[in-house]
């Protein structure tokens, strides 16, 4: 029966459709349980650095270090940390729009901006713009990320604010909320302010006393902090990026399944209308004769 | 009652201890130093070996730590391990293996091999047997 053919072969093609964003929606859930871990894992490290990250910019050291130095803003450093891989909902655009709010502002203020992106969507995006300075940029890192693959990026940052070619860095990245929310963080990095005070820390003029030197040590220190505050953001971007495609994909198999249905539904009726019009043409046939 | 210091000890991969301490003892760079409550504000680097956590007179926690920082504050002392094991969990042959294998490669002078990464690898084996050996003859393992 030459009925519905399009029909046909339109619900075949959405259910193979279909059968994409399941395996897809699958795999991103099983690959979220594992980032989600390593998230977990490194949190308590990074937490535990910027806790004495904040008690030293509460101490009165002898030996100014030039991370804990303000300086008039001119030109800014942003480490964007995006995924590879589209496919995840709105993800990427709720970070690249927050940042753009950001950027506009320092825009009006005379501010320029240098940026790293890590990730393809991020540079593909920041690429194009022409008020920015795209100065660095890494892809393909995986879901096993290592310090290693991002100490590249940090080091020409670390070195444009040494030399005075940036006056502040931020990192901008995904926070991981739950699987649901997903929340797009600017964060500043450099240069480190005196936050809240925690407890069993003394609240009068204080020096640590450093070995070997209190410039090795700071050195050693702020870097560790940079770098595990950045690789933090990472970890975090990936358990990110699989919540937000499994939910997502969830959702195109359920739009899927919808349509699949509607799309039954109208062949069927355009089937049973063939039908009965065959059969009233044959009784009218018959009664004719 | 004694007084007690709380002791914070993370590694890149997990928490390995929180809790209070009446004393901890670590490798800093400069000699092994024991922290007791009330420390002055301190920072330093870590070598790779034990930080013991002497919770009270008779129980002690030893670690074996590949290096790190130890920052300390009056009431707070927080070590951050690059990687840091229980000395319980230090599996002995493998730390053996990986001694033999770094002398082995120490001892290899065509200079293909990576003489950093090779010598940092024997320092941390020793270190890891040496923590092993320390804790065995206290008893309290």
């Amino acid at each position: 029966m030459a009925v519905g053919k399009e029909i046909r072969t339109k619900i075949g093609s959405i259910k193979n459709t279909q059968k994409i964003t399941r395996a897809m929606e699958m795999v991103a859930a099983s690959k979220m349980r594992r980032t989600k871990e390593r998230m977990q894992a490194t949190r308590p490290f990074s937490k535990k650095i910027a806790q004495i990250i904040k008690h030293l910019a509460h101490a009165n050291p002898e030996y100014k270090h030039s991370f804990l130095h303000k300086r008039d803003v001119k030109r800014v450093g942003l480490i964007i940390i995006s995924s590879d891989r589209g496919l995840c909902g709105g993800l990427n655009s709720n970070l690249f729009r927050k940042t753009i709010v950001q950027l506009m502002e320092w825009h009006k203020q005379g501010i320029e901006v240098d940026v790293c992106t890590i990730g393809t969507k991020a540079f593909s995006f920041f690429s194009n713009l022409k008020q920015i300075n795209v100065t660095g940029h890494i892809s393909k890192i995986g879901d096993t990320p290592h310090l290693e693959d991002i100490v590249g990026i940090i080091n020409i940052m670390l070195t444009a604010y040494e030399q005075n070619k940036i006056d502040q860095l931020y990192v901008v990245s995904n926070g991981f909320v739950n699987t649901m929310i997903q929340k797009p963080n600017v964060e500043r990095l450099l240069p480190i302010v005196a936050g809240e005070l925690t407890d069993g820390v003394s609240k009068s003029h204080w020096d640590y006393i450093y070995e070997p030197d209190a410039k090795q040590m700071l050195d050693h220190l702020l870097t560790r902090y940079i770098e595990s505050t950045v690789y933090q953001g990472l970890v975090e971007n990936n358990a990110c990026e699989q919540a937000a495609r499994m939910v997502a994909m969830k959702s195109a198999s359920d739009n899927a399944g919808k349509i699949i249905k509607e799309l039954q539904l109208i062949y069927n009726k355009a089937r049973q209308a063939a039908i009965t019009q065959e059969i009233s043409e044959i009784v009218a046939g018959a009664a004719a004769v | 009652m004694t007084m007690t210091v709380h002791v914070d000890i993370v590694s890149a991969e997990n928490e390995i201890f929180s809790g209070l301490a009446e004393m901890v003892f670590a490798p800093a760079e400069l000699g092994e130093v024991g922290i007791s409550p009330r420390h002055a504000p301190f920072l330093s680097k870590l070598n790779p070996g034990e930080v013991r956590v002497k919770v009270s007179e008779t129980e002690s926690y030893p670690f074996f730590i590949s290096g790190g920082i130890l920052e300390v504050q009056p009431h707070l002392v927080t070590i951050l391990a690059d990687t840091a094991i229980r000395a319980k969990d230090i599996d002995e042959s493998a730390a053996l293996e990986a001694k033999a294998k770094a002398e082995e490669a120490l001892k290899d002078k065509t200079g293909k091999i990576d003489f950093e990464a090779a010598h940092t690898q024997l320092t941390q084996a020793i270190m890891q047997l040496r923590t092993l050996d320390r804790v065995r003859k206290r008893g309290d393992h």
